[in-house]
């Protein structure tokens, strides 16, 4: 079996965050992440608000954590998909395809999964028209009608971005306002490509071989509108990816872990960090700040520290 | 590398297929064939990943896995598929068997969905 002090589940920037402070620390870790390393910041197109650095596409970002993690000293391992633990006793236990693993600690920070509309028509259309991602497929739909779903940031700022290639942007939101900061409602609402539908939902994606069309129902007067679009960008948000750990840790009414301001959850020795932990504010800077105190909790968890005598 | 004067940017472990021809080469000289045609993006690369991991697994040794940089005028090859004519995501991923396209894929796939869909045909 092999055996590291700690085990962070989750290679986003909290895990990886975590592992670079603990990897520093001359702690032996091991980042195990159920697919690809680097989590949700490498959908994102660009990003321009991480202190220090000059706008840069989440995945160079990414990247450079990662790398900066393994010429620390962590492992790092993608695609391992997670068949067991076992978190009750001081020795901590994961199962993977390719083996088990032990370690003193465990830092849970899988991150979440885009949100999707739950619609039957969504899995079909999925890479025939609707994406999750602006970056990896904008350019597919250059002088094309689409439609972005959602009201954040992510939706706004990737509605801006997506006008680069598309004829039409047709923003679809379920509230009468917008969950975005101003500055982004502001750029949507300056560009003469993009247009508001408002306090609605799309019911069906439609079309054959590829996505030709949205049914769009009024949420207040529940009319239908069929509206032409070849594609359809989703982004309505992140589920926690907690599920695997319901029985074992303490979560909140909306399935995300349960912390202190250690970070350290209900079971001694498992610390959770990032957008798996329940929060207010979901940013990569948060995400890493989470690694970081998950980190030194982890340390002094395995210094024996009390935090009541601090 | 360099490829025609268009920078090769698949930072993959991947044996990489350059041109139109040397694909036709390989798949006619191979049974069983496996090409993922995308960029180092977040839907691509975890594919290559699989690829990389089912390689090195030994379970597919009759398998020959590339990739190909779908911004190269030669993945013309790939993108101008019939199979391929309604994709809209990338990466576009192809399975030859005996020279024949047996199944293409649009989109971000899992390792378990590779996985099946080389169980399935190969």
């Amino acid at each position: 079996m092999n055996t590291y002090d700690v085990i962070i589940l989750g290679g986003g920037p909290a895990g990886l965050t975590a592992g670079i402070y603990l990897s520093r620390a001359k702690q032996s870790v091991l980042i195990l992440d159920q697919g690809m390393v680097g989590g949700q910041v490498i959908l994102t197109h660009a990003v321009a608000n991480y202190p220090g650095l000059p706008e840069l596409s989440g995945y160079k970002l990414a990247s450079e954590m990662k790398k900066q993690a393994v010429e620390f000293g962590c492992e790092v391992k993608a695609n391992e998909k997670i068949f067991g633990f076992n978190f009750k006793g001081k020795e901590k236990f994961v199962t993977t395809k390719s083996g088990e693993y032990r370690s003193k600690a465990v830092i849970i920070a899988v991150g979440g999964q885009p949100r999707k509309l739950g619609l039957e028509s969504e899995i079909k259309f999925q890479g025939l028209g609707i994406s999750y991602c602006a970056t990896c497929d904008g350019d597919f739909f250059t002088g094309e009608d689409i439609v972005v779903v959602g009201g954040g940031n992510s939706a706004l700022e990737e509605a801006v971005s997506l006008t680069k290639f598309a004829k039409t942007v047709t923003i679809v939101h379920q509230f009468d306002h917008f969950q975005a900061y101003a500055h982004a409602v502001k750029a949507a609402e300056d560009n003469s490509k993009i247009s508001f539908i408002m306090e609605s939902d799309i019911v069906e994606f439609t079309g054959d071989q590829s996505l030709t069309g949205v049914n769009i129902k009024n949420k207040k007067d529940e009319t239908i509108t069929k509206l032409k679009a070849t594609g359809a960008f989703i982004f309505i948000g992140y589920v926690p990816g907690s599920e695997l750990f319901k029985e074992c840790v303490s979560l909140s009414r909306r399935q995300e872990i349960v912390t202190d301001e250690d970070m350290s959850t209900s079971v001694p020795g498992v610390f959770a960090a990032g957008d798996v932990r329940q929060k207010k504010f979901r940013q990569i800077t948060t995400a890493v700040s989470d690694g970081t105190i998950a980190a030194l909790g982890v340390m002094d968890y395995l210094n024996g520290v009390d935090p009541d005598k601090i | 590398m360099t490829i025609k004067g268009i920078y090769m940017t698949l930072d993959t472990n991947l044996k990489h297929i350059e041109t139109g021809v040397e694909l036709e080469e390989l798949i006619n000289s191979s049974d069983n064939v496996m090409v993922c045609c995308g960029r180092m993006g977040p839907m691509c690369v975890p594919v290559y990943d699989a690829m990389e991991e089912l390689e090195g697994s030994g379970s597919y040794n009759h398998m020959e896995f590339r990739d190909m940089l779908f911004d190269t005028p030669e993945a013309g090859v790939i993108r101008n598929l019939p199979e391929c004519a309604s994709f809209r995501g990338l990466p576009f991923t192809i399975y030859y068997k005996n020279g024949k396209i047996m199944k293409a894929t649009t989109s971000l796939q899992s390792k378990e969905q590779v996985t099946a869909i080389l169980d399935e045909i190969v």
